[in-house]
């Protein structure tokens, strides 16, 4: 293993976090629309994830970061390749970011309204635009030897990216809806349970399309048949596992399924990428993964500090979640928020 | 073809521009504001005089404000390296990425982690221990500044590397050149020390603003938070003009050019220097006339003794192409805007000289029990109007950082015409441009209109009408 191929796995890894944890933050806010039927209770949704969604998106913040200081050629490629998609994305979570301390001040029912809308649009757009970005740069995009990517429209929006794009942003609802009914009590916890007993035969037809388009649209089961296959069943088993858990009222076994599922796309990506970084239409222009990565010794450095950081941040992170145990009731709910 | 190119250029340098001094204007407001307000929880945990905790709630909710619209305009800068300076990412990869990567690893997760259970736990943890909490907050921007600068002070003077003979692309050789390169750590405390100088004179000045409305039951909360707030200025304006000059001479030995230009020389000085207070420069000649000078006074703010010539920007000019000639040609233009660096020097002492003054003024007519300062109403609009300047001297202080680098985007190795992404048009960076403008109107306006929301309803006000809109920091959802 080398130290590259280490950090490309890592990057993975912390996209993989990020998606699990932020996906359920994106799920509550597009439930403030789906489920969610007064400003009381929109509130509650938003108080739910409050103390940690800024946490919870620092995961993508470090993802960026760790892809700039270990596989710099992918950054750069990736991020100037898809620069109006990321534009939308940033401002997704900026317009969500903002809100959640923006409602707080607003006192007319105007001015929430608004605050609440650009909270949904924000949870909506980031997702849906990520996936919709991932699983367009897998299917191989126009690149120059110079590593420049110039996708065009309908290879950023084309049938595979869509049905991604549509399929991560329902599994992120879903899961956001199995938070929901760890975190809130009263109509709204069953409210989100009915929903989501809607919502997962849909997700089963919608991932089921999903896996027939990448085996068709990508090189993934050419290339790895066996692990492709195997992270597959995978998706769909974790969300089969949480709607067991839906149909069981177990909100514990529908909460770490439904983030399993979101993390494993990413791992299916990962994997089919592998040892790329980038596909490009000539295979002479794609790039791999060593040929991205950056200077042995920088790599070393890397790999010191996030043996020694990560760790850390992981205990004092989980440490924050235990903090916020008790359920939230929205006719109780006295945080102005 | 070379017209687009250029065009390209200018608006990603436009757009770098515009929101790193957007975000700018966030950052060390959020810094200071988080410093000042762990002091001020501090204080009620250690001496448990209440109005030291009205003031870290009142001061808390408008730090809230500040730091979201700074940590969602942060992700931009991220983002934006690979976005529209991807050639630049590529060369600067082994060496930039890595104190960004641990930036979010060490600061930004600390900041945000700690910030949320701050937020949500006023009534559940004891006055020290909810401190604590702030404390990891402030500490962790202050981590954050130290990484991002580290990055900023290679692009200004870069250490512990070697060009990758292969690759034609930047190696790291010794991280611990880059973590000690001698930029960071003059710039760092000039940066922390002019944050907490920015948070402290918008406390005096809203508290000044608050104080006029003479509201009785309000009038103990604003006169301490007021007289913190000037004591802050006061001592911090000191410090930081301190720092700038400590900074200054690292600038005098790595980068003339910027030194020369800020202060508007182009011809050798003679011995002693004296200072230009103001001048008008002729860029494109390269002259300047109506000089106000002060004799010698530039050999002792240079080389803090009566002697000594400064060295004119013809003169650096000429050794930079000797230098430098032989790796990027003739044509190179060395100049960096000299109007700018100029203006923007004296507008940020100035600024600083200014706080200063009226915090000095201010201490001295606050101290009084009976209403001395209130009775004052022309000084009490000044410190109220005060509260805007330190944005301004923070960004002409960004300004002479940035420009005093041109041509070049890591300091005598790769200019910023090289660094822009190939795949960025005309047509995307002028529809991110005004994307990002309109989204900074609306953040910013709205950021200042709930702000001054919040001053009007003052530290004592709750709103009647649902249950929801009650003090945000009393009993709430999880503590029962």
């Amino acid at each position: 293993m080398t130290l590259a191929n280490l950090w490309f796995i890592l990057i993975g890894l912390l996209f993989a976090i990020f998606l699990f944890l932020e996906g359920f933050d994106f799920g509550v806010g597009m439930s403030t629309r789906f489920l969610a039927k007064d400003f009381d209770e929109r509130l509650a949704l938003m108080t739910s994830i409050g103390p940690h969604w800024d946490g919870n998106e620092t995961w993508l913040v470090t993802a960026g970061g760790a892809m700039f200081a270990s596989l710099p050629l992918m950054y750069a490629s990736l991020f100037s390749g898809y620069y109006i998609v990321l534009l939308l994305v940033l401002v997704g979570l900026i317009l969500r970011g903002v809100s959640f301390e923006f409602v707080k001040h607003a006192e007319t029912k105007t001015g929430k309204n608004i605050w609440m809308w650009t909270f949904f649009l924000g949870s909506f757009l980031a997702p849906f635009l990520l996936c919709l970005m991932l699983l367009s740069m897998v299917q191989g995009i126009p690149m120059n030897a110079n590593g420049d990517a110039f996708p065009k429209f309908f290879d950023v929006v084309n049938l595979l990216s869509v049905v991604g794009g549509v399929a991560g942003t329902l599994l992120s609802l879903v899961h956001g809806l199995n938070f929901i009914r760890l975190r809130v009590e009263g109509p709204l916890r069953e409210r989100a349970r009915k929903l989501n007993q809607i919502l997962y035969p849909i997700l089963f037809a919608g991932e089921v399309v999903f896996a027939v388009l990448v085996f068709f649209q990508t090189d993934f089961f050419t290339k790895r048949f066996g692990s492709s296959l195997v992270i597959t069943l995978l998706i769909v088993l974790f969300s089969l596992l949480g709607y067991y858990g839906v149909l069981k009222d177990r909100e514990g076994w529908s909460f770490a399924g439904s983030g399993l599922s979101l993390s494993m796309v990413i791992v299916l990506l990962f994997n089919g990428l592998f040892p790329r970084v980038m596909i490009a239409t000539n295979p002479a222009h794609s790039i791999l993964i060593k040929d991205a990565a950056n200077s042995q010794y920088t790599l070393t450095i890397m790999t010191i500090v996030a043996g020694i950081l990560v760790p850390i941040v992981a205990i004092y992170f989980i440490w924050s979640y235990t903090l916020f145990t008790k359920r939230i009731n929205p006719k109780e709910n006295t945080v102005k928020y | 073809m070379l017209d687009i190119g250029l065009s390209i250029v200018s608006l990603a340098r436009f757009q770098f521009a515009m929101t790193t001094v957007f975000h700018f204007f966030f950052v060390p407001f959020s810094i200071g504001m988080g410093v000042l307000v762990a002091v001020m929880e501090t204080i009620y945990a250690v001496k448990k005089d209440k109005v030291y905790l009205d003031m870290a709630k009142f001061w808390g909710k408008i730090f809230l404000l500040s730091f979201a619209v700074g940590i969602v305009t942060g992700i931009i800068q991220e983002f934006q390296f690979g976005m529209n300076w991807s050639e630049y990412s590529r060369f600067m990869g082994d060496v930039f990425g890595a104190p960004l990567a641990i930036e979010a690893l060490l600061a930004f997760f600390i900041e945000s982690v700690f910030i949320g259970i701050w937020m949500f736990t006023w009534d559940r943890f004891k006055p020290g221990v909810h401190a604590f909490m702030i404390w990891m907050t402030a500490i962790g921007t202050m981590l954050s500044a130290i990484w991002i600068l580290a990055a900023n002070s290679f692009m200004q003077h870069p250490t512990g590397f070697k060009i990758n003979n292969t690759t034609g692309r930047i190696q790291l050789t010794d991280f611990g050149a880059v973590i000690s390169n001698p930029q960071l750590w003059r710039v760092f405390p000039h940066v922390i020390l002019a944050a907490i100088l920015t948070a402290g004179t918008v406390i005096a000045g809203m508290s000044a603003w608050g104080l006029m409305r003479k509201k009785k039951d309000e009038n103990h909360f604003f006169k301490t938070s007021l007289r913190f707030g000037l004591w802050t200025s006061l001592i911090f304006a000191i410090l930081s003009a301190g720092a700038g000059d400590f900074q200054t001479q690292q600038m005098l030995k790595d980068q003339p050019m910027k030194f020369a230009a800020t202060e508007g020389i182009y011809k050798d000085t003679k011995d002693p220097a004296p200072w230009t207070v103001v001048e008008l420069i002729n860029a494109k000649d390269k002259t300047t006339s109506h000089e106000v000078e002060i004799p010698t006074v530039l050999s002792i703010l240079t080389y803090h003794k009566t002697s000594g010539a400064v060295k004119g920007m013809d003169t650096i000019n000429k050794e930079l192409h000797a230098k430098y000639d032989k790796q990027f040609g003739k044509d190179m233009n060395y100049y960096v805007p000299p109007k700018t660096l100029f203006w923007s020097f004296r507008v940020m002492t100035g600024i600083d000289l200014l706080i200063m003054l009226v915090a000095f003024f201010g201490v001295i007519w606050s101290r009084k029990k009976k209403d001395t300062i209130e009775n004052k109403k022309w000084f009490m609009v000044i410190v109220g109007l005060t509260l805007w300047v330190p944005f301004i001297g923070n960004s002409a202080g960004w300004f002479i950082t940035e420009f005093g680098r041109f041509p070049w985007i890591v300091y005598g190795l790769f200019t910023i015409a090289d660094a822009v992404s190939p795949t960025s048009t005309v047509g995307t960076l002028l529809f991110s441009n005004i994307v990002y403008f309109l989204l900074f109107t609306l953040l910013g306006g709205v950021m200042i209109w709930y702000s001054r929301q919040t001053l009007h309803h003052g530290p004592y006000y709750e709103m009647e009408d649902s249950k929801q809109n009650v003090d945000p920091f009393a009993k709430e959802a999880f503590v029962k």
